[in-house]
């Protein structure tokens, strides 16, 4: 390979890209500002969400790819599921809510994920309370693009 | 913008009354995250669909809201009561203020 002033230019720049990304996702975050508690907080509208039993989230325990994580919630008797991704620059996913000729209370959908992280699931049930479950993925190349 | 937005569905043609059928729904978007920067550093801006819903006969199957984490060509899977013949009305929401249709009839068989 020949080495011209121009290609040492761009891989100059390339790397000194490299360097800064790091420091992106923290960024990111800040500028987000939406913490994972704030937005348990806003959809359960501050109540306390019990952990364990009723909500089942299922996940690949280990993500080769994170753009594409596939990921189902189920939670019979729920009249919605909010999922989470503690580790991503914003931690909303997605909220599902089911009305009354929903089949179960299941839903799957395919997810990004940035980084091995948690992924969260609250449902608010039937009677109102709610309940949450975590499964932790790990991933081998983050869907951020970064 | 969003280009070559096509919606996929994949619903039984008949079902029996009473019957759960499950329902599998995909569209082609590219869910810019909003994250990503282009080659000169620039962000990229967001561009997502922000909400699907699913009706059968007016009622509300499901609603979903989705965030810039969801995939590209975000596909959702549920499962539906079907009471009687009828149709489902699919509706997905654009960031851009584009509303994206697909309905499928369901026979009681």
């Amino acid at each position: 390979m020949m080495l011209t002033r121009r290609s040492v230019i761009a891989a100059g720049a390339g790397s000194a890209v490299l360097i800064a990304l790091p420091g992106h996702p923290a960024l990111a975050q800040d500028a987000a500002a939406r913490t994972v508690d704030q937005v348990i907080a806003e959809f359960t509208g501050g109540a306390a969400a019990a952990e364990g039993e009723g909500v089942t989230l299922t996940a690949p325990e280990i993500a080769e790819n994170g753009n594409t994580v596939p990921i189902s919630v189920e939670a019979p008797g729920a009249s919605a599921i909010l999922v989470i991704a503690a580790g991503n620059p914003t931690p909303g996913v997605a909220t599902f809510r089911f009305g009354e000729l929903a089949g179960n209370q299941a839903a799957s959908t395919r997810i990004r994920l940035a980084a091995t992280q948690d992924v969260i699931a609250v449902a608010r049930m039937g009677d109102g309370s709610f309940v949450r479950t975590a499964a932790n993925v790990k991933v081998t190349i983050g869907g951020c693009g970064g | 913008m969003a280009e070559n937005v096509k919606p996929r569905v994949r619903v039984p043609k008949t079902a029996s009354a009473g019957e759960v059928v499950t329902i599998k729904t995909l569209i082609s978007h590219p869910m810019e995250s909003g994250q990503r920067k282009d080659k000169d550093g620039n962000t990229i801006p967001r561009s997502i669909i922000n909400r699907f819903t699913a009706e059968f006969n007016g009622t509300m199957v499901v609603d979903a809201t989705l965030e810039p984490a969801i995939s590209t060509n975000p596909y959702i899977e549920f499962d539906m009561t079907v009471p009687e013949s009828g149709q489902v009305k699919f509706t997905w929401y654009d960031d851009d203020g584009s509303v994206y249709e697909d309905v499928q009839a369901i026979e009681i068989a």
